[in-house]
């Protein structure tokens, strides 16, 4: 197991993930570094999104999962009894393909979070909005349309918009599911500049089909397939020298 | 849109300069210490070579990263690959000083053949070669890079005038063969400094026009398309 980066924010031990009889996840055991970009690379169907989705359990929604071994988070068990998931899912934000603001107002799109999590003052949620806006890089282009409907934006600034959103709450850890799929290359660019911005405060864990992506914004490069974890390593060995062949298979592109 | 990759960049373009800059000076120092008869100024030439590799295997290593994991197209490109052939040039340029500061120690220990005329001469036509391909590189100037092309023939000249004195003097005295094939040698040296200096001037005109001119290819290519027609 690799760790290079420091302390580890998220550790999963041996990690086994069931939809009903299939198995999707086969004894994942890395560690993500604290403030650096884990990447997930692997061909469809090797359980990349399953396992990002269980590290703010988001899979608990799916009826007929099952799941053996652990998940920790600053070394505490997310899956252990009294675990308030709404907080989980507070300090472990997630960011997905597809855009996907809330049909309200760009401001009540970064706001919603906080007015529904405790009362806080008008000029409090100004700030915050304000202060979420400009981490996503996102504030100059909107600032003098707030109230406008998020809809109004194209498909890179509503991506950034889910972006400030999950900010807002102050996660420490942001999950990014293949989050440039649905956009273009320019609008691409413009994240994955800001995602390695985002890693000073945060700590990444991003799923991608994209390996150049991976290679570009990851600190460490995990590499799965059928399930199974195959190589994880600092990003830089992934891509110039990695230790499995199934990696360098993959990434040069000799098998799908 | 000011990219980190520029930084990554730039920070390559640094080392390379460094590496330069180390390599021209043990030239310098390496026929200096020949002409001053110091022992000192060649065994300093020595000392600094594992500064020069290492250099090369870190220019080696920035550029295989970020052609690994930024993937460059275009310019950025030509001037990362660029950037890897010059460090190897660089490097042999200074493996050649330290051949000359070895020949200067061995020479300085005998009496001076004969005073140093010619040798002086190629070393500042080297120089200025070596010099003049790397502010091509640095201000990415073409037409400064052909210049340095074009004077690769005038060393080949003094190199052969060179050595056709020193073959008199050893067919008159063959006690002077020694020294006379220590001359020859750095003689030799020199030469290649130069071709080394040309190889980089040509690394230049590729990296700045995106076309390379490296053996007349272009005659070459022009030749071989009219005989087809």
């Amino acid at each position: 197991m690799v760790n290079g980066g420091g302390r580890t924010k998220i550790e999963t031990r041996k990690l086994n993930f069931f939809y009903g009889n299939k198995q999707a996840l086969r004894d994942i055991s890395l560690s993500c570094a604290e403030r650096q970009v884990t990447a997930i690379i692997g061909p469809s169907g090797c359980g990349k999104s399953t396992f990002i989705r269980t590290l703010n359990r988001m899979n608990d929604v799916i009826p007929g999962i099952r799941m053996e071994g652990e998940i920790l988070i600053d070394g505490e068990n997310i899956n252990a009894p009294g675990i308030d998931v709404v907080e989980l899912r507070k300090k472990v934000g997630m960011v997905f393909q597809k855009p996907n603001p809330f049909p309200k107002s760009i401001y009540d799109n970064v706001a919603y979070g906080l007015r529904i999590n405790n009362g806080k003052s008008r000029s409090r949620i100004d700030e915050i909005v304000e202060r979420s806006l400009r981490e996503a890089a996102l504030w100059d282009e909107v600032k003098d349309r707030l109230k406008e409907n998020a809809f109004s934006l194209s498909g890179g600034q509503q991506q950034r918009l889910c972006i400030a959103r999950a900010l807002a709450v102050e996660p420490e850890v942001i999950l990014f599911d293949e989050p440039c799929s649905a956009i273009d290359p320019i609008a691409t660019a413009k994240i994955e500049d800001l995602i390695m911005k985002l890693k000073k405060d945060y700590t990444v864990v991003i799923v991608t089909h994209n390996m150049q992506q991976a290679a570009r914004v990851s600190d460490f490069t995990a590499f799965m397939m059928l399930g199974d974890l195959i190589e994880f390593d600092k990003t830089e060995k992934i891509f110039t020298n990695p230790s499995s062949k199934l990696t360098e298979d993959y990434i040069t592109g000799r098998f799908g | 849109m000011e990219r980190h990759f520029d930084a990554e960049l730039n920070a390559l373009n640094e080392r390379l300069l460094d590496m330069a800059r180390l390599s021209e000076e043990s030239v310098a120092m390496a026929v200096k210490s020949l002409k001053d008869r110091s022992e000192n100024l060649a065994q300093e030439v020595l000392e600094r070579e594992t500064r020069i590799n290492l250099l090369e295997i870190e220019i080696d290593e920035m550029g295989m990263k970020l052609l690994a994991l930024r993937q460059p197209v275009a310019s950025d490109l030509r001037f990362i690959t660029s950037a890897m052939k010059i460090g190897s040039d660089l490097e042999r340029v200074g493996d050649l000083a330290v051949n000359i500061a070895e020949v200067s120690l061995d020479l300085i220990k005998k009496p001076p053949l004969k005073p140093l005329i010619d040798i002086p001469r190629m070393t500042e036509v080297v120089q200025s070669m070596v010099r003049d391909a790397l502010n091509a590189f640095v201000n990415r100037d073409e037409k400064l890079a052909r210049a340095v092309c074009e004077r690769d023939d005038e060393v080949d000249l003094l190199n052969d005038q060179v050595f056709r004195e020193l073959l008199t003097y050893m067919m008159n005295d063959p006690s002077t063969i020694n020294r006379a094939v220590g001359l020859i040698l750095i003689g030799r040296h020199l030469e290649r400094i130069a071709d080394h200096a040309t190889n980089i001037a040509e690394d230049v005109i590729y990296l700045v026009l995106g076309k390379t001119i490296k053996h007349h290819i272009e005659e070459i290519r022009r030749e071989s398309d009219s005989k087809r027609y």
